[in-house]
Parts: structure tokens; sequence; C-alpha cells
């Protein structure tokens, strides 16, 4: 197999409204095929970025390419490529399923012969027989979803970027839904997909982390956790709130995050003994605890590089 | 080919939607037939019953005669008599009376010495309608029976009333409304039609589909053509039916100058709708133009009698050119071929605010 061509990419990408930065120069490469995530908190830019890359916005600096094509230039053109899924529910509520459906293949010109067929068989492949009569409005979240997908994919884009597709969906339905996503990159389709789960990042081929518009780092999930310039130490205290008391006096840690009974302390990669340090700490303190390093997962790559660039924004 | 496919995709949505709108739906319906006869009946330039009150100081058999003729006239409802002027004047302040007849106490000798006016009327003037309808009552003839009637002063001009010969007013105001009705409901329903995807958020996914502009906003429109031409149907066929309007031209002509009317304000219900950013928006849009459009258009006072500047206001809103077509066409049996000038009009603001608003929607969100 050849090397993985370049889908979507982006030099010095920069939105601004009014005065507000909300994308700052993220340069993008994602490979054709892969799924690419976008993980960060609200108002980071994820929206706007998957906007200008499917020419609903035009960047305020920087260039996009999606499939070859300028999204500037040729965003009629890539139309017909792109599959794109609103964050918002946004087909027609007072449709039923398929009329949402037909509706779609419609006004992507499916061949008429073919309308019919493939509206089939999206109902049958994302589990909507049963509710194809039924109002788009009175479906729940994660019929909706489906139906979104449905459609995003109905002509068979290329690329499909997708905007926080899981927000208001339970957790077997985004099971469910990842497994159809993971299908589709068999298939070839370029899949780019926004979120604020941890989790779903880490199902990601590889992802991009933003900040306040800025991209922070990228990589796969465990190239970024190679990278980071933090190490992460692990303790598992009997009393992990006194623990938490006693390290947060320790200037030289990034940051203690508590899950259940354990800390995730991180401290940067430059102090040569960080473990000796935590127990050190703990033991003077009379605190018995359990402590060992471990590898970063993603909240810890989100909190260092996040805290990272908060270090270097307000000096 | 595939432009085609797309305009009638959007095209049968729309009617989807709107068959399932029911409270849409009885708009189109239920706009025309309220307003129709509520206006239809209401409006009434033709004043009568207007309250009154009279102050007669002689009292002799001529005086009173001349109270009778006075209500007789029908024009005015006597409501009570009162002793003087003074009772009269605080009738009027008090806003019981809006005309008060004062008869003073050497009425009879005014009337025979012929060249005194004989009795005077208050006339609350605020309302100037109420003035010229005062100004009818100075022609009721006064004079005693063993008098000679004073000749005739004069020559006398004779009025002969034209496609109206019994005064009713329904029969200009009936015309008038279909104009009225569909510039409300036109320019609303595109506008707030298309706001309505960008409230729900449909148009973020539409934009992003190949649609064009021009076939999304055909799509859009050609329903509520078929719409307008419906609402022109109901109110034509109600106001001959209701109130004896007369269709004195040809329907072919009504057919087509309402085209034309119903495609000028679509337009500009999709101008309207690239600057709304919501229904409520582009519901105030559409009062800023609609008030306008029905207190200048001679819809209700004659265009003639509107100042200049009034005038230039309202010869660039459609309606205007509207109202002088349909009632030419229905109401003179004019041919539309003489009305060019007007269709040109509509025509020239079809095609600007069409222009404007393809040009202002943008495929995009900012």
């Amino acid at each position: 197999m050849n090397a993985p061509a370049i889908a979507i990419s982006a030099h010095g990408l920069t939105r601004k409204f009014g005065s507000l930065v909300a994308v700052n120069n993220v340069d993008l490469e994602i490979p054709a095929g892969k799924i690419y995530g976008f993980l960060g908190p609200n108002g980071s830019g994820k929206s706007t970025t998957i906007r200008m890359l499917c020419g609903l916005l035009l960047p305020s600096a920087g260039t996009a390419t999606v499939m070859g094509m300028d999204t500037r230039q040729e965003s009629e053109a890539l139309k017909q490529q792109i599959g794109y899924m609103t964050q918002r529910f946004s087909l027609y509520e007072d449709l039923t399923v398929k009329e949402n459906l037909r509706f779609i293949s419609e006004v992507y010109a499916v061949s008429r012969a073919q309308r019919k067929a493939r509206v089939e068989e999206l109902l049958t492949q994302y589990n909507l027989r049963e509710k194809e009569r039924q109002r788009a409005g009175t479906l729940s979240g994660g019929q909706k979803q489906r139906l979104a997908l449905a459609a995003a994919t109905l002509h068979r884009p290329k690329i499909l970027l997708l905007d926080e597709p899981t927000s208001a969906v339970d957790p077997q339905n985004r099971r469910d839904f990842w497994e159809t996503l993971f299908e589709l990159a068999e298939q070839g389709t370029t899949i780019l997909v926004s979120t604020h789960y941890m989790d779903e990042a880490a199902r990601c081929h590889s992802l991009a982390i933003l900040d306040r518009g800025v991209k922070v780092a990228d990589g796969s999930p465990r190239s970024l956790g190679e990278n980071i310039d933090m190490r992460v130490i692990e303790v598992e205290a009997s009393d992990p709130n006194r623990a938490r008391l006693s390290l947060a006096q320790e200037t030289k840690i990034t940051s203690i995050t508590q899950l259940g009974v354990r800390l995730r302390v991180l401290l940067p990669k430059t102090l040569p003994d960080a473990l000796q340090m935590v127990q050190h700490n703990l033991q003077s303190a009379a605190i018995n605890a359990e402590v060992r390093e471990v590898f970063p997962d993603l909240e810890d790559i989100f909190v260092a590089v996040t805290q990272r660039r908060r270090a270097e924004v307000t000096p | 080919m595939n432009a085609l496919i797309r305009i009638f995709a959007v095209l049968h949505k729309e009617f989807l939607q709107l068959s399932r709108d029911r409270l849409t739906f009885g708009m189109i319906v239920g706009i025309p037939l309220i307003q129709l006869m509520m206006f239809g009946y209401a409006i009434n330039t033709d004043v009568r019953n207007l309250t009154a009150a009279y102050a007669d100081e002689t009292d002799s058999h001529l005086s009173r005669q001349f109270i009778a003729d006075l209500t007789a006239s029908q024009v005015i409802s006597m409501q009570q008599r009162v002793n003087n002027a003074d009772e009269l004047m605080a009738l009027l302040d008090a806003g019981q009376i809006s005309i008060g007849v004062y008869v003073p106490n050497d009425f009879d000798r005014r009337v025979q010495q012929q060249d005194r006016s004989v009795a005077q009327l208050l006339v609350d003037g605020s309302d100037t309608i109420i003035l010229g309808v005062a100004q009818q009552l100075t022609s009721v003839p006064v004079h005693f029976d063993s008098q000679v009637p004073p000749a005739r002063q004069g020559a006398k001009i004779e009025v002969r009333n034209f496609y109206n010969p019994e005064r009713r007013s329904a029969v200009n105001i009936v015309p008038g409304l279909v104009g009225v009705i569909l510039t409300m409901t036109m320019v609303l329903f595109t506008a707030v039609a298309i706001v309505r995807e960008k409230e729900r958020g449909n148009m973020e996914l539409l934009i992003n589909t190949p649609v064009r502009t021009i076939e999304l906003m055909l799509g859009k429109i050609i329903p509520y053509i078929l719409i307008g031409l419906i609402q022109l149907v109901i109110i034509l066929s109600l106001g001959w039916y209701f109130f004896e309007v007369p269709i004195r031209g040809s329907g072919l002509h009504v057919l087509f100058a309402a085209l034309m009317f119903i495609a000028t304000n679509l337009s500009l219900g999709l101008l309207i709708s690239t600057t709304a950013g919501t229904q409520f928006q582009a519901m105030q849009l559409t009062f800023f133009f609609f008030l306008p459009s029905i207190l200048l258009s001679g819809f209700m006072f004659p265009f003639d009698g509107m100042p200049q500047l009034a005038q230039n206001i309202a010869e660039i809103l459609p309606l205007t050119h509207f109202n002088r077509l349909i009632r030419g066409i229905v109401l003179r049996g004019a041919d539309i071929s003489t009305l060019w000038l007007e269709l040109a009009a509509l025509g020239a603001f079809m095609v600007v605010a069409l222009t404007l608003a393809v040009a202002r929607f943008r495929k995009r969100l900012d």
C-alpha cells in the first residue's frame, strides 16, 4: 500500500470574530482514510475550524486544502466531496426520517435510479427502518444522530466532518456510532471529528488538541504521551484528600487530579528526581501511599499541554 | 437537469412542511377571509349618524321644522336638546357630540332677511371627515312656506358618478384589499420561511449541500405564488358574493397583474430574509414596509390628496402600482396594456429586490 495521501491540509488558518481570535494560526495535515480528532473544551475553536474546512466560514488568514481543492476558491465543488454533520441537529424536524433522507438525496442530485435504493440502504444500515415514517423532531438523541450521519454520508463523501456528533447521545449509542465511523474509515473515508470526551479522542488514529484557538499538540494518542514534557506520577493513598493537600504545598508540581482514591500528579520532565520528591513529601506528612510513575493518558496530556500554554501566555 | 431536481426537492419539501404547519395554512385562508369581512363592512367613508345635540332658542314652528329636516338627513343623530350655546360647547368639549346645532333666538327674522346666516353648526373639526360632512348639512334649505324660494345662485355643476353609482365604499376597498393582503402575507411568509431555517439550524446543513442560491430561492418562492393566487381568488369571489364588487375587466389581466405583484412581494420577502436573523426581526421589517404601504398606496386615502413628498414615497411602494392596476382592471374594466407603466414599475421593483437578495445571500455563515 502507498503511503497515505494527505486529505486535508491547512496552513496558518486563522479566523477572527471582531477582536476575538477564534482560531489562531492552525496548521493541519490529515492523512486520507483515517479518523482524526479535534480535542478541546468549548470555545477552543473546534467548530470554527471545521466550518472553515467545509467553506462555511472564510478564513481571516491562511489557507486550507481539502482533497486538493482550495476551500476559498472551490467551495462549491467541494460540497460534493464533503459530508458535514452539524453540532446541532439540522435536518427538518417536521419531516419524517424518510422524507429527510429523500430530500438530501435529491439535493445532492443522486441519480433517480440510485436515489431510492440509497435511501433504503441507509434506512437499514443505520437501523432507522422502523422509524422511517416518524417525524425527525420526535426521535431520541441517538436516533437523531444516526439520521444525521446517514444524511451526511448519503452522497458517499470522501471526507466526513463531524462537529461534536456525540454530545447528546448515551454511552451505548456512542459505542455503536464509533463502530460505524471505523467501518467508514476502512472504506476509505477520511473522518474529522471534534469532541470534548477524552475516551473518544483516544479512539482516533491521531488528533490535535486545541486550546483557545491554538493547536497546542498533535499526533497519535501514543506519541502525544511520549512527547509531552511532563511525567505522571500516580499516588494511591488511604487518605487521598490529605495527600492532595500535602502535595499542593509543593511548588514544582504542575497539577494534581483526583480520581477516586488515586491522585495523578504532573511534574515537569526536567525535574530529575520527581518520584523521590513526591515520596519524600508524603512521608514527611506521615501519609501512607503507593507512588509510581505511569504512562500519561489523554487527560494528562491535555492538562499538560494546556497548562504549559497558560504559563507561556501569562508569565 | 440537476438544477431542476434540486429546485423540485426544495419545492417538495416546502409543500410537505406547509401541509404540516396548520397555523400557516389557516392563515393563508383565514387572513383574507377575516380581513375582507372586517374591512368590507367596517370601512365606510360615507359617514352617517354622527352624534349631535341642538339648542333652539327660538322654538318656533320654523325652527322645529329646521331641526327635523336636519335629523331627517340621517347624517346626524340628535341625542338631546340643551338650552344654550354654552351647553352645546360643553358637550362638544366633553366629546359627547360631534356636531352641535345652535339656533339663535332671532332665527325667524334671520330667515326672512335672507342675507344673514340663520343658524350655526358647532363641529368637532379634529376629524376632517366630520367637517366635510358638516358642509353637506349647510345645503339644507330653510324658508317660510309663504316665502318665495331664493333663486338658485349662479350656474350649478352636475356630478356624474362613474364605476360606483351607489357610492359604496366596499367597491373601492375590496380590490384594494387584494393588494394589502397579498403584501402582508407574501412578504411575511417568504421572509419567515427562510429565516426559520436559519433559526432552526437547517440553513447550516442546506448551504453545505450543492444547492445553489437561486435554486433555493425559486424552490421557496413557487409554493407561495400558488398561495397568493388562492388568496386572490378568495378575496375577489367573496367580494363579488358579499359586496357585489363587479369584475369588469378580463380575468386573465387580473391574473397577470396579480402574478407580477405576488412575485414582487416574494422578492422583497427574500430580501428581508437576507437581513433578518430571527423570525421576530423578519416580522418587524415586514411591518416597517407594510404600514406605509397601507397608508400611502391610495388604499385608504386618495393618492392625489397627499403632499408631493408622500406621493414620491408612495411611488416606490409596489402596492401603489398594484392598486392602480387592480382597480383599473376590476372596477373600470381597463385593458392591462393601458396600464403598462404600472406593470413596468412592479417588474423593476422585482428585479432590483431579487438581484439584491441573491447578491446578499451567502452560502456561508459569516
